[in-house]
């Protein structure tokens, strides 16, 4: 693991120069879960409301792999299921087990084989595999994090736990309802607004050095892992923007040709919108693409401050 | 009447509201809307009034639905 962290720190010299050490993270693999995993289980006994306790997985049924070779390395998922056909069921975690021979290295692969061999109504979103389109978000672990772009962590005897994204509301099993999320996005207005014609009537051109400005800000694929995994956004999702939007906002704060960059800084300067960010910096930590929305944030902050 | 609940406020608000959406439509169709709306809140008539998580959970289909069927271009439903 040691080795594999230097070179992708070699290999991202860009971004480490970006986002502090402490943050930077080679792959989206959870390897010290069991610092976790009490935690996770806890989660589940300190719900307030007994209509949204989940059913535990001791209560539940454990679905196995259906033919286990000799060498098996059986290796056991607890998943998050809600039914939305059945309101008044409660949610449960359903056991799995797997062959981890058979299955493939990512925690996506273990999910679309329950969901082919096993278990057809487990469901979830996913679509590209390789952490570019940002639909597999989910808690695995304890962590936010593209399924896709997450190990499975090969020691068998830990168990792994996936839930769907922490405090969203539930579609179904692993599915969060975004609604609130694009309703947000849509809010920071995220195109080009000029009202200049470019000078030669061609594109509106930018320098290196002006360019250079969004790398960190435009590889955001705004899977939602940050926004959900901040306490503030959690408590406040109605009003406070979250770190996706807000990175998504400096990323048009700081566009150069953008025009509108003092209509942009008033929407936001409120109580709630932007300064809910209590710089927790849940939100560097957790980003599977290994960008830092908690600096862009920062970023915002300051200028407002300076204008 | 007894006093209200919040959510059984909350819930009759919603009818309300659907009552209202159907005279939207256009007249020939309206019957349908109505006896949809009517037959969705009757389906969950039997459910336990302190299910709070439930009732949440289908306020919010409710009030999505709601917004989806006041489209203009919904011109009739049919079950």
């Amino acid at each position: 693991m040691a080795t594999t962290r230097v070179l992708a720190r070699l290999a991202a010299t860009r971004t480490a120069a970006v986002r502090p050490a402490v943050f930077s993270r080679g792959f989206a693999s959870v390897t010290d879960t069991s610092a976790r995993d009490p935690i996770s289980k806890a989660a589940e006994k300190i719900v307030p409301d007994p209509a949204r306790t989940v059913v535990p997985e001791s209560k539940t049924s454990t679905v196995k792999e259906p033919e286990p070779s000799k060498d098996a390395k059986i290796k056991t998922f607890h998943i998050y299921r809600w039914n939305p056909d059945e309101p008044t069921a409660k949610p449960r975690m359903q056991s799995y087990t797997l062959d981890l021979n058979k299955t493939g290295p990512m925690m996506l692969d273990a999910l679309i084989r329950i969901k082919n061999e096993i278990d057809p109504t487990l469901t979830f979103r996913r679509s590209c595999r390789e952490g570019i389109c940002g639909s597999c978000a989910m808690n695995i672990d304890g962590v936010n994090t593209l399924a896709c772009l997450c190990r499975i962590p090969t020691e068998t005897t830990k168990e792994s736990r996936i839930y769907p994204l922490p405090h969203m509301y539930i579609v179904k099993d692993l599915v969060p309802d975004m609604t609130n999320f694009y309703k947000q996005y849509r809010s920071v207005k995220p195109y080009l607004q000029r009202t200049t014609p470019s000078p030669d009537g061609r594109e509106y051109r930018q320098s290196k050095e002006e360019r250079k400005k969004l790398d960190g800000l435009y590889e955001c694929i705004l899977c939602a892992c940050c926004s959900t995994s901040c306490p503030s956004y959690w408590w406040n999702q109605e009003e406070y923007l979250g770190p996706a939007v807000l990175l998504q906002s400096y990323r048009w704060i700081a566009d150069s040709r953008d025009e509108k960059k003092a209509e942009r800084q008033d929407a936001l300067n409120n109580s709630m919108s932007l300064y809910r960010c209590h710089t927790i910096l849940n939100c560097s930590r957790t980003c599977p693409k290994g960008l830092n929305p908690a600096l862009a944030i920062a970023e915002i902050k300051k200028s407002m401050a300076f204008t | 009447m007894a006093r209200l609940s919040g959510l059984q406020r909350d819930v009759l608000s919603l009818y309300r509201q659907c009552l209202r959406a159907v005279k939207e439509k256009p007249a020939s169709t309206r019957e349908n809307f109505r006896d949809f709306a009517r037959s969705e809140f009757r389906q969950h008539m039997e459910l336990n009034k302190k299910d709070f998580g439930t009732i949440e959970y289908l306020l919010r289909r409710g009030r999505k639905q709601l917004d989806t069927y006041r489209d203009e271009g919904i011109q009739n439903v049919s079950r």
